[in-house]
This record gives structure tokens, sequence and C-alpha cells, in this order.
């Protein structure tokens, strides 16, 4: 099963089901000739996207969208904010490359806020699957509920067999009493390689996949919090915003506190690249992951094993 | 023009286009939306504009954005046949030791601002274009866009303003290749007729053959066309110009090649008899 049969799928079953895309077709290519009208390309026009998918609606569609993630949520942002969040209406915006899975193209294709904004629009939902297998066991939830969704797209191949779905829960990989790494979307197959090389310093390493960024799993957080230990939370997204900010605000909320060690974009677009010079350059691979871990708590990290090649993206965009 | 400038230009662009298929391969590029803008893109740095290496700081200076960034392999291309950027730094693609990717960014020598998003630089090219009004500068101020990109509402914002504000040292360049990434323009989003919309817009509005260097001497010497009027020059061209192989197919706007496959495109730019290219097509955006 990939992205476009599950879609395929869900739209046959359901006649409320509209694909709309604003000239993205990567993923989508071959729906035009099975939904007939049911596939609208608006071009390449991201608000006029939203509006129209606003209008479908309305009148009691379920509009899936697609666009580069960047210009969903960016160059859209106050027509997602305004029709589909004040208007509460089921749109689901399905954003390409979202994160560090835009490489080579540059900080206008780079969205590393998409969390922040997203989650900052009150009744929106927002999902960021660790790879292909993680996406298609939590998208038919995600369409199926009455709120507005985002999701950050991600067709990697897992390289984990993920736990079944459940709305509003986090999927615990491993629990650890020395570290906990909390992590969401492409960076979770770096972070699997992070804990493996941190046990085989003899730490004791837990990992959580986030899955939903809204609604957060909040219990899981409040959790690990309590246990003690070192909180690593790693993301591709700017600091402000994302996965440390939710921590912080949920800590927070709670009155509490705890080491934690943010591992994000700071204050900077990052460099363009193919994606294993990328996560290379900017200290995100497995082994820097666990190298940054391992000299925040005050050791070296030269012992560290190199961990394995990183995977080059499929697609251009 | 006389003969010996079009062997120059035509031997300038088969340059061009030599980088941009070389540019085409691990990791890869917009070829497609390259080759299209080339002949542009050489004969108004060659020719045209008043834009050297040696004045990019003049504010007196003509400003070129490149508004449809994807095609930045043949502004580079252009760069380092006129001695703007280093050819060396072509090699680091998609390095990050340096700063040369998928779309333009003001780390090149000549890139005047960074594109990638579309429908941007029509309005930042107006900001310009305004000011050197204001100071009572004669410069020219030309935008190229891609057609596709014309689905965008801020470039028919640009124009709206610019003709309410009579600016005059705009120009908006079409690169008409009748693609967007994955279909035929006029199977997604209709653009013809092109040049009544423009007018419509209160622009005054010229079309050529995009790839023939004559058209092009004479339509951006008549520049501006209007006193009053920000002018459109619609140049019509192919996707893949220069690559039989690949020349208006929908499926060959962003190219991944091996290495046999481009030394086997370097050649097809020569004898113009198209390869058989058994890497996967990408269409993606």
């Amino acid at each position: 099963m990939i992205y476009e049969d599950l879609i395929k799928e869900t739209a046959l079953a359901d006649e409320r089901i509209v694909v709309m895309t604003a000239e993205n077709r990567a993923l989508i290519r071959n729906l035009p000739a099975v939904l007939g009208p049911r596939f609208i390309d608006t071009g390449i026009t991201e608000q006029t996207l939203i509006g129209a998918a606003a209008g479908l609606a309305l009148r009691g569609r379920v509009p899936i969208l697609h666009a580069l993630a960047t210009f969903l949520t960016l160059r859209a942002f106050e027509f997602i904010r305004t029709d589909v969040g004040i208007g509460q209406l089921p749109v689901k915006l399905s954003g390409f490359v979202p994160g560090f899975l835009s490489d080579g193209n540059g900080p206008t294709h780079q969205a590393i806020e998409d969390v922040s904004l997203m989650r900052g629009i009150p009744g929106m939902t927002v999902f960021a699957p660790a790879d292909e297998q993680d996406m298609l066991a939590m998208l038919p939830a995600i369409w199926a509920s009455p709120s507005p969704a985002y999701v950050r797209i991600n067709t990697r191949p897992a390289t984990y067999e993920h736990a079944p779905f459940e709305m509003g829960k986090a999927e615990i990989v491993a629990e650890g009493t020395d570290i906990t790494i909390l992590t969401y979307g492409m960076l979770f197959e770096q972070t699997l390689v992070a804990r493996e090389l941190l046990m085989q310093q003899g730490r004791s390493v837990g990992l959580i996949n986030l899955r939903s960024l809204k609604p957060i799993d909040e219990a899981a957080l409040l959790a690990v919090a309590r246990r003690g230990g070192l909180l690593v939370t790693v993301e591709d997204h700017f600091v402000t915003g994302g996965l440390f900010s939710i921590l912080a605000e949920v800590l927070l909320r709670h009155q509490l506190t705890a080491r934690v060690l943010p591992l994000a974009l700071e204050e900077r677009w990052y460099r363009p690249g193919r994606l294993s010079a990328v996560l290379e350059y900017e200290g995100f691979t497995g082994h820097h992951i666990a190298r940054r871990i391992t000299e925040h708590l005050g050791e070296s990290g030269a012992a560290i094993a190199p961990g394995p090649a990183v995977l080059e993206n499929q697609f251009a965009e | 023009m006389t003969p010996e400038k079009q062997q120059k230009l035509e031997a300038l662009a088969l340059r061009v286009r030599e980088h941009i298929v070389r540019l085409s391969t691990d990791g890869g590029c917009f070829t497609g939306a390259s080759l299209s803008c080339a002949d542009l893109l050489v004969y108004l740095y060659a020719d045209c504009l008043n834009v050297r290496p040696d004045n990019l700081t003049d504010p007196t200076r003509d400003y070129l954005f490149l508004s449809k960034g994807h095609d930045v392999p043949a502004l580079y291309g252009t760069f380092v046949e006129l001695g703007f950027l280093d050819k060396a730094r072509l090699d680091q693609h998609l390095s990050t030791d340096d700063h040369i990717y998928w779309h333009p960014n003001r780390n090149v020598p000549g890139v005047e601002f960074h594109s990638g998003s579309l429908g941007h630089l029509p309005s930042v090219a107006l900001g310009v274009a305004m000011d050197c009004r204001m100071r009572g500068q004669t410069n020219k101020v030309i935008v190229i866009t891609g057609d596709g990109e014309l689905n965008e509402g801020t470039v028919w914002e640009s124009l709206l303003v610019a003709s309410a504000h009579k600016v005059n040292n705009l120009t908006l360049v079409v690169d008409r290749n009748h693609f967007q990434a994955n279909v035929a323009t006029e199977d997604l989003i209709p653009l013809e007729p092109l040049a009544p919309k423009f007018e419509a817009f209160g622009c005054e509005v010229r079309r050529i053959d995009g790839h023939d260097f004559a058209q092009m001497e004479e339509a951006f010497a008549a520049l501006p066309f209007s006193e009053t009027k920000p002018s459109v020059i619609i140049c019509d061209t192919v996707r893949g110009r220069g690559l039989p192989s690949i020349e208006a197919r929908a499926d060959r706007w962003f190219c991944n090649f091996s290495s046999e496959e481009v030394t086997e495109l370097l050649k097809e730019l020569h004898s113009q008899e198209a390869t058989t290219l058994t890497s996967e097509t990408l269409t993606v955006r």
C-alpha cells in the first residue's frame, strides 16, 4: 500500500472526499483518471486552493489538499486560519517535503515553522508520521475526523515496525532511565540509530515517536518528565513553536520542569544540499544526535560509532 | 543583428546549455525549465543589460530578477561564461560546502534576490523600479517569470499596482514554454489569449520568439514601450530547448541523469540527434 492507493481507496468508498492540489502531483499522479471531477487541480494558486476547499467543505465535502508544505502553510496561512480555522471545516492538508525533506531546494522551500503555525490555529490538528508505514496507519483516522488537519507527508520507507495508531497517542518505542529522546517525522529513523549508538555506550535510552503534535499526548510527556533523566527533543523545525515549545508548555501547565536538550534549527534556515549532506552538516544524523547528546552530558563523543548511510530523497520537491 | 553577434550569442548559449546538462546529475536540477530560458538569459546578460561583474553594486546598473528561480542552472551557466561566477563553484552543486542549489540566492554574485517561491519577484522588482524612478534613474528593471507562475495572483496584483503608479521602467518577461511542472499550461489553467490579459491590466505588450536573438534585440531595444505603462515581453519558448530527447515533454522538467546519459546529452547538444534516455523521469513539484 502506498499513499496514492490509500487515498484512492478512501475516495472511492466515500463520495465526500475531493482530492485537490496546487499542481503538486508527485504522489497522486494517477488519481485524475480514477476520480474524474473529484480531482481538482487549481494550478499554482495556494490561496485559491484553500478558499475553494472551504467552499467544497461548506457543501459537505471533505477535501484532501496537496501542496509543498511551505507554500501551503505560509503563503495560504491566512486563508487556512480564516476560511478553514474560523469556519471549523474538515479540510485535510497534506504538506509535501516538510522539514529536511526539501533537501536541495533552499530556504524558500523549507517548511520548518509549519508545526508552529498550524498548531496555533484553534481546532486545527497536526500530525507528523515517522515514515510511510506510520503515515498510512494514521491517515484513515485523520481523514475520518471532523477536524481540520495538517499532515507532514513523509513517504520514506519504514525502518521500524510501528504500533497501530491511536488518535492523540504517542508511540512509546522504548523506555529508558538516563535519556529519553522525543521526536516526530523523518528524523525518527535517525533517532532510532542514535538510541542504538548511545546504548552501545552503556546508557539506558528511551524513545518516543510523537506522531501527533496536536492533540499532544500529555500523559506520555509528563511520564518521562517525572521519571527524571535527560529529555532530548529532536525536530527538523525551528526551535520556536515546535516540540521543544510544546514540551515546555505542557510541563509548565503542570508546574513541572525537567532537564531538556533541544535539538532543532536555531534562528536560521538550514544549508541546502542532498539529504545526507544536509543531515551531516546540520548535525542530525543518528551519529551526530548521539554525539551531541553525549557532549551535552559533559563527555566526549569521540567513541560514538558512525551510523549507517542516510538514504537520499527519491523526489526533487 | 549582425551575423558576428548572432554567432557569438549562439556559441555562448551552447556553452550555457552544456553547464545545464552537467548540472542535471548527482541529484539533478530543473533541466527543462532551464533550457527554455537559456537564450533569453544569454541575450540579456551578454548584449542588453548594463550589468557586469564590476558594477554589481552600482545603483544605476540594470536589474534582472529571476522569479522562476528553478531555472537557476541557466543563470549560473550564463554567469560562469560572463565571468560573474567561478566555474569551480558549479562542481559544488548540492554540496553543503557552497550555496549552489536548486534556487538562486545572493551568495552567488549577480543574483539580485533569492527566489523559488513563485510570484514573489514581480512585486520586489516593482519596488526597485519605483525607487529608480524616484531617483530619476533610467536603468532597466526586468523580472522574468515562468508561464505556470502566472497562476499566482501576486503577479497580477503587481501589474495592477505598477499600472496604477505608471511604473514604465518595469518590464515583465514571460518564459512562455507552454508547460507548468506536470502538464501543458493550456490543459490545466489556460493562459491564452495571453497578451490581451496583460493589456487589460494596463501593460504594453510585445510577443516574440524567445530563441531568436534578433527578435530579442529588437524588442528589448524598444523599451520602455510606453511613457505611462509597464512593459511586458512574452517570449515563446520550448521547454528543454536544445535537447531533442526532452524537448516539449511534460515528464522532463526535473531531470537527474546518469553520468553516461550526461555524456550522450552533451553530444546531443551539438548533433541535435535525440538520445535514448533510460533514467527515471521525475516530474515532481
